[in-house]
């Protein structure tokens, strides 16, 4: 597959060093190479052909600055035109004026939408609403019990009736959530197919009784060719507002999304990353743009640093990597700045060639709050010298931190594991891949 | 009209070409359109190929190796016309698509070699795994068999409910310890109970994981390890269930799921949408597994013995 689109991109670049123009003949290439990157994405066959004819029209216009080289421009065309399609601004539920907010929930069979409804409740809850959610797939063997199951993990009621009437119950829980103060009605239904015109007619039906304020569309983000038509579907049946990208925890490049961006204007509201209820999150159109890509992106790793970084700091820091001289001390410090660039992994993944070797090392970001904490509590000759760590100590610093001795271990292992990767990187800079990240990191030519 | 057509169940046939149906038409109409006044296969049309094959999922590397495959045929014999172009498809696609192993027989009716033969059912979140479960074991007690069914997804909300509602709908047992319990100990106690019982297909429920999940992973290997201790062959088949509507992330997941529990067979589901799940034929020809089951609906009857002649012929078929 092409997970170093970039340094693809590099090397059919080389030729052009000399060339102050990118030409329809020296583009070529590196226009195939998009377009192939996409297909392998998911991106629709269509929607793929359009997208890299734009970039190539805007690609010509370009003189290729001495600065850049024409891959890493050609790369940065494509990320920024991919970024800006994903994106638009960030878009939150629409609430009602007048309370309850009715949200729908619709999509095809298996695509997370039960999940989703736990999660979006989750979400409102914390944020002081009073939800309620409606049981409205009467078909699927245990949907409810399912839905409850959720439910109560997260105290959050839920209405259902006997009969199986997906419209009446939507119907009663509206009545329902007015009558007992709940501020939120979150309608989870069926899975349907887009071609199944009783379900599309079903839908249609809960929608005309109870006018959600805000209809979101589930999709799975491992969803191929074929998103473009269900997508479509379901947005001429329902007119929905947002959609909904599910399973991004997986490895997919998740095409999907700039299939269905490109198919119809409906903004991607929220991400899912896994099976439990705290794992919705908004939605980052350059992470995306990278990931379908999967590319180390040269380009934005240089802006990315270029905003967060301390020049003269990367620069001791790369000294410290090359040295191998990087400790908890240093780890300490890094870690602040990482949470300011987003996640770790986003990171690294950022660097050409990295992104596929850091599939094998775990690397939980969540991580990071504990792990201040364990660092606050030792001493800098500790800190220094991970080493000299015994049992005693780590049990000291546990109770100093408020965690335990399991998580010091977790965290010295983690260490280790960061260390190895950065020395990844560092043998990927000698090997003068990465060394335009590097180098730029440093602000050196 | 029989009596069951008039009852709502269908032929075999109809309903895969049912399933199959938006498929076929797109493809045969972009490839008479492509073909339509010529009498060779041009540059124009092989791209019309790509864009047939791409769009129904097929993937680039796979479409590439059949494209070059057209092309060397098409420098052979010059002149090629629609129909023998679809002949040469259909006969380049079927030898991609791995024939089904008479060890591990798919059809309902057939003696299974062991008993009890076991078969373990895993895949990614939501494919329809435990839908597929109860597809199998309606159609093995259909054709006579003793069916118990395991429900080792212990984790995901209400599984257990919902494979039990099925093992009600196919009228068969179930051995289940509820919600959280350890799922290699159902998978176990499951494939014990068969035996002492003497039942003859043991269908084993997993909980659906993202193959890049190490944990997950490593415990569905101990899962199928456990099993043997009691059936030393155990389990028979391992069954991945794939979702038609899934893009080329199914390669990652098929080459995962085997090098965690060493895969036996596909199960190819949803094929009643308009997807067309063309990822199959790479991971069929890459991973050496055949296709075993399709799922063109979400009721008991909606699955059918994969046929690969029949798959591609209800691809490209004119009627
Ligand atoms: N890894 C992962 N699994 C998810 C995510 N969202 C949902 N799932 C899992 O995907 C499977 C299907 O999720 P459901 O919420 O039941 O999907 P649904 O759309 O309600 O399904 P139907 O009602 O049958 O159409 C379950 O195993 C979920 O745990 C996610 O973001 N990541
Ligand atoms: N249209 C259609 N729907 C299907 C088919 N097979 C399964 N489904 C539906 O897909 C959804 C998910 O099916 P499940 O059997 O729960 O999937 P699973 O793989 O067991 O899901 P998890 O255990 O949550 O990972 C359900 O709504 C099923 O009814 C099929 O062949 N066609
Ligand atoms: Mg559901
Ligand atoms: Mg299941």
């Amino acid at each position: 597959m092409f997970d170093d689109l970039s340094s693809k991109l590099q090397s059919t670049f080389k030729t052009l060093s000399g060339q102050s123009k990118i030409t329809e003949l020296n583009i070529a290439e590196a226009v195939r190479e998009i377009r192939r990157a996409l297909l392998d994405a998911d991106v629709n066959y269509e929607v793929a052909r359009e997208f890299t004819k734009k970039v190539k029209d805007q690609a010509l216009e370009q003189d290729v600055l001495t600065s850049v080289s024409p891959g890493q421009l050609f790369t940065k065309i494509v990320y920024d035109e991919l970024t800006q399609v994903l994106g638009g601004k960030q878009e939150e539920i629409r609430f009602a004026t007048t309370p309850p907010t009715v949200i729908l929930i619709a999509g095809l069979q298996g695509s997370g939408k039960t999940t989703f409804t736990g999660k979006l409740a989750k979400y409102l809850k914390s944020k002081g609403r009073n939800p309620l959610l409606a049981a409205a797939d009467v078909y699927r063997p245990a949907a409810v019990e399912q839905l409850k199951t959720l439910a109560e993990q997260i105290k959050v009621p839920v209405y259902s009736i006997e009969e199986k009437d997906a419209v009446r119950t939507a119907r009663e829980a509206l009545q329902f959530a007015r009558s007992n103060a709940h501020d939120v009605l979150i309608i989870d239904t069926a899975g349907r197919l887009h071609v199944d015109e009783k379900m599309m007619a079903e839908v249609s039906e809960i929608k005309k009784a109870v006018q959600p304020n805000e209809i979101l569309f589930v999709v799975d983000s491992m969803t191929g060719q074929d998103a473009v038509n269900t997508a479509r579907e379901f947005d001429k049946t329902i007119d929905f507002d947002g959609v909904v990208l599910t399973k991004l925890d997986g490895d997919t490049r998740g095409g999907a999304a700039l299939s269905i961006r490109n198919v119809v204007e409906k903004p991607i509201k929220f991400i899912s990353m896994g099976e439990k209820l705290d794992s919705l999150t908004p939605f980052f159109p350059d992470r995306m743009a990278q990931r379908i890509l999967g590319m180390g992106d040269v380009i934005s790793l240089v802006e990315k640093a270029q905003q967060e970084f301390d020049e003269k700091e990367a620069k001791q820091l790369q000294q410290r990597i090359t040295s191998d001289k990087f400790d908890l001390e240093d780890f300490h410090k890094q870690i602040n700045q990482i949470k300011k660039m987003g996640s770790l992994k986003d990171l690294a993944g950022m660097i050409p060639g990295v992104s596929q070797k850091l599939k094998d090392t775990e690397i939980d970001d969540n991580a990071l709050d504990p792990i201040e904490a364990i660092i606050n509590s030792m001493t800098p000759d500790e800190r220094r010298n991970p080493h000299i760590l015994n049992a005693s100590r780590k049990r000291r610093i546990a109770s100093g931190s408020g965690t335990s001795v399991r998580a010091v271990n977790d965290l010295l292992k983690q260490f280790s594991q960061m260390k190895k990767m950065m020395k990844t990187m560092t043998k990927m800079s000698k090997m003068g891949r990465a060394m335009q990240g590097l180098k730029n990191l440093t602000g050196r030519p | 009209m029989s009596f069951l057509e008039k009852l709502g169940f269908k032929k075999k046939e109809e309903r895969l070409k049912e399933g199959l149906e938006k498929s076929r038409t797109g493809l045969l109409s972009k490839l008479g359109k492509a073909v339509i006044g010529k009498d060779t296969v041009d540059e124009e049309v092989l791209d019309e190929l790509e864009e047939v094959l791409i769009t129904s999922d097929v993937g680039v590397s796979t479409t590439l190796k059949i494209i070059r495959r057209i092309e060397e045929r098409v420098k052979k014999d010059k002149y090629l016309n629609t129909s023998e172009l679809q002949r040469i498809l259909r006969e380049e696609i079927i030898a991609l698509l791995r024939e089904n192993d008479t060890d591990k027989p798919a059809e309902f009716e057939a003696a299974t070699p062991a008993k009890p033969h076991v078969i373990m059912v895993v895949g990614v979140n939501g494919v329809g795994k435990t839908t597929t479960i109860g597809k199998l074991a309606w159609h093995y007690k259909q054709a006579g068999k003793n069916v118990l069914l395991g429900a080792a997804d212990t984790f995901r909300a209400a599984a257990v409910n919902q494979l039990t509602i099925w093992s009600e709908r196919a009228g068969v047992p179930i051995i289940q310890q509820g919600q959280n319990a350890d799922p290699a100990a159902v998978a176990y106690d499951t494939v014990a109970a068969a035996k002492s019982r003497g039942a003859d297909v043991v269908l084993i429920d997993t909980a659906g994981r993202l193959h890049n999940k190490k944990g997950l992973m490593d415990e569905l290997s101990k899962i199928k390890r456990v099993m043997s201790k009691i059936v030393p062959e155990a389990p028979h088949e391992v069954l991945l269930v794939l979702d038609a509507s899934t893009g080329q992330n199914a390669m990652q997941q098929a080459k995962a799921f085997t090098e965690a529990v060493d895969i036996t067979g596909l199960a190819l589901t949803k094929l009643d949408g308009t997807a067309k799940g063309g990822i199959v034929i790479g991971i069929s020809s890459e991973l050496n597994v055949p296709v075993k089951y399709i799922g063109v609906g979400e009721q008991a009857a909606d699955l059918q013995v994969f046929d690969r002649v029949g798959f591609v012929n209800a691809l490209f078929d004119k009627s």
